[in-house]
């Protein structure tokens, strides 16, 4: 298998440079910065939504940085990539590039010299969008103040470090085509489909990727990860306690607190906040497509999940010799968490309901015991105390076993102690394994 | 039966292991630095360090702090011979109604054990965690800079650097 792996990895390279060699992109004349208010203004106000969908103030904005002035390290299984600074600076900046250097980069992952971008940049989602919406998009980012700032170089070992392979990638799994609406469809599912699978480039975290970091395209928003999180299948083996509704679904991707389900956490939470900030249609448009996608619920769901949670509203079992993770959630969590407290107003999720229990492995719930949940710095929102310093892994460990037999009906977490040291977890380590092999030249 | 280390003393105590520090300590030791405040872990008045870092005592129970070291803030020194961050807070007379002044000084405390020359950044985002409702952050900040270098310096854009 391993061998198999190297033997891919080797004719990737070498047939992307061959490929490179053969068809490199020429590059895209300089412009003179376009004057700011030559924009109209309703253009650039709709750019703004649309930025705000496809969440490009995420990547392009390092932390304690300037707007889309980029620098945020972006983790890949391969290394380290940096966001570039997509404001109007000349030199360090997008200043110099013309509509259809903008357009190419979004479609074809190229910048306007013709050099290719990481897919960590979603091109392979931003090729479906609308002529319209892209020429949107360049009004907005050309109306920012430009910011001169550098990004620092990508810490990709070889042969990741030689961008013209990606010429071999994008043969291989860049599709072509804008989008195209679906006659089966009615709307807003069109719009869902638009903005779930181009703009908003759902697929990015929620698709698994294979080895070389592509989407499967057979197992569409079946589940993958970003940043150490598991990015929940919305297809499939969804997490939900309760099967989720178009309505309880456009309330939770515009950060509202969902009866059931929950607030948006880790990478979702900034997606979240961005949905919130533009008009209702894109959530509606989004949740419809989804859950539809999704497809009937399983009818015994809600009623396996109300059996749940009348089970878990028994009396926490915290007497001599009782489980130490009762203990921990009765003295640490109930406060805020358990069923009929008052302080449920401070927005604790009943456990029953926590997705972040139902998941394959327990990543997402230790980083929310470890770190909490806060809102940016200087904005107002949802509230929950890290416990890291105050729970060893140990205790966490037997936090987590307690909560996932106290509030699913699902087996316990295998590797809970693996995932709570952090050691890493499967998925990863194929990729890291490749990497290994290539690092050393050998044959494992 | 929980065996707890506070302030370098140990304490042996029947209450229910799932019963937060904060009652133990005020209830029990009778030391009453520590707060109650929210009660949610969401004001930090009642912050204590445990091996050296902060957490919130009325949010932790003692079943999981055997073993561990607790300082309060009665651990960090007498009113005759107060510690160099309380010394600092008295001098600076950063309190208003005093409230929230033990969490903070313990958070401090913890936060110059290991960084003794933190960025103004540093500490702003360190002291994040704790609400002071009179208003005296601007006192509380300089306490802290007058901790870390008598007060000479104002401020300090980087971490370790030294203040010019």
């Amino acid at each position: 298998m391993r061998k198999l792996l190297v033997a891919i990895v080797i004719l990737l390279v070498l047939g992307g440079a061959a490929y490179a060699w053969a068809v490199s992109a020429p590059e895209i004349e300089a412009i003179e910065p376009p004057d700011p208010a030559s924009f109209d203004p309703e253009l650039v106000s709709r750019g703004r939504t649309l930025a705000l969908i496809g969440n490009c103030n995420e990547c392009h904005n390092a932390e304690g940085g300037e707007p889309y002035a980029g620098g945020r390290p972006v983790e890949s299984p391969y290394g380290v990539i940096y966001s570039t600074n997509i404001t109007p600076d000349p030199e360090t900046g997008i200043g110099r590039w013309s509509p259809e250097a903008f357009a190419r980069s979004m479609r074809e992952g190229l910048d306007r010299e013709g050099g290719h971008l990481y897919p960590a940049f979603p091109y392979p989602h931003y090729r479906l969008l609308r002529d319209e919406d892209i020429e949107a998009l360049y009004a907005f980012l050309m109306t920012r103040r430009p910011v001169r700032a550098e990004a620092p170089e990508s810490e990709l070992p070889f042969p990741f470090n030689i961008r013209p392979i990606l010429a071999g990638w994008n043969l291989l799994f860049l599709e072509e085509g804008r989008f195209v609406a679906d006659p089966s469809l009615d709307e807003p599912r069109n719009t869902g489909a638009y903005l779930v699978r181009g703009l908003g480039h759902c697929g990015a975290c929620h698709t698994p990727r294979n080895l070389l970091q592509a989407e499967e395209r057979d197992r569409f928003l079946m589940g993958g990860e970003n940043s150490g999180w598991h990015a929940p299948a919305l297809v499939g083996a969804v997490p939900a306690a309760v099967p989720w509704t178009e309505e309880a679904m456009t309330g939770y991707l515009r950060r509202e607190f969902v009866e059931g389900h929950g607030i948006g956490l880790g990478p979702m939470e900034p997606v979240t906040r961005n949905l919130s900030r533009v008009p209702e249609e894109a959530a509606v448009a989004m949740a419809a497509y989804i859950t539809g996608l999704a497809g009937p619920p399983d009818p015994g769901a809600g009623d396996r999940a109300e059996r749940v949670a009348e089970r878990s509203r028994e009396p926490i079992p915290t007497g001599l010799g009782a489980d130490p993770g009762a203990h921990i959630y009765a003295g640490a969590c109930a406060r805020c968490h358990e069923h009929g407290t008052p302080d449920r107003l401070a927005f604790g999720i009943e456990l029953a309901y926590s997705a972040s229990l139902r998941l394959p492995d327990a990543r997402n719930l230790v980083h929310v015991i470890r770190n909490g949940v806060k809102p940016p710095p200087g904005e107002a929102g949802f509230y929950m105390p890290g416990f890291d310093g105050a729970l060893t892994d140990d205790q966490i460990v037997a936090l987590a076993a307690f909560l996932r037999a106290r509030f699913t009906d699902l087996p316990p977490w295998e590797n809970l102690e693996d995932t709570v040291a952090g050691r890493d977890l499967e998925e990863d380590e194929t990729g890291q394994a490749i990497l290994g092999l290539v690092r050393s030249g050998g044959d494992g | 039966m929980v065996t707890l280390n506070v302030n370098g003393a140990p304490f042996e105590t029947d209450t229910d292991p799932d019963t937060p520090l904060l009652y133990v300590l005020r209830n029990e030791l009778e030391l009453n630095g520590a707060k109650f405040g929210c009660g949610l872990g969401q004001c930090g008045s009642c912050a204590v360090l445990a091996d050296g870092r902060p957490i919130f005592s009325c949010l932790t129970p003692i079943s999981v702090l055997e073993g561990r070291e607790i300082t309060t803030l009665e651990g960090l020194g007498t009113i005759d011979a107060p510690g160099p961050v309380q010394a600092a807070f008295i001098e600076e007379q950063a309190a208003q109604c005093g409230y929230c002044i033990p969490g903070m000084i313990v958070r401090a405390e913890a936060l110059l054990r290991r960084n003794p020359a933190p960025s103004d950044q540093t500490i702003r985002d360190w002291m994040e965690p704790h609400l002071c409702r009179c208003g005296t952050h601007m006192r509380i900040l300089r306490a802290i800079r007058r901790a870390i270098d008598g007060g000479g310096a104002e401020t300090r854009a980087r971490d370790g650097e030294t203040p010019a």
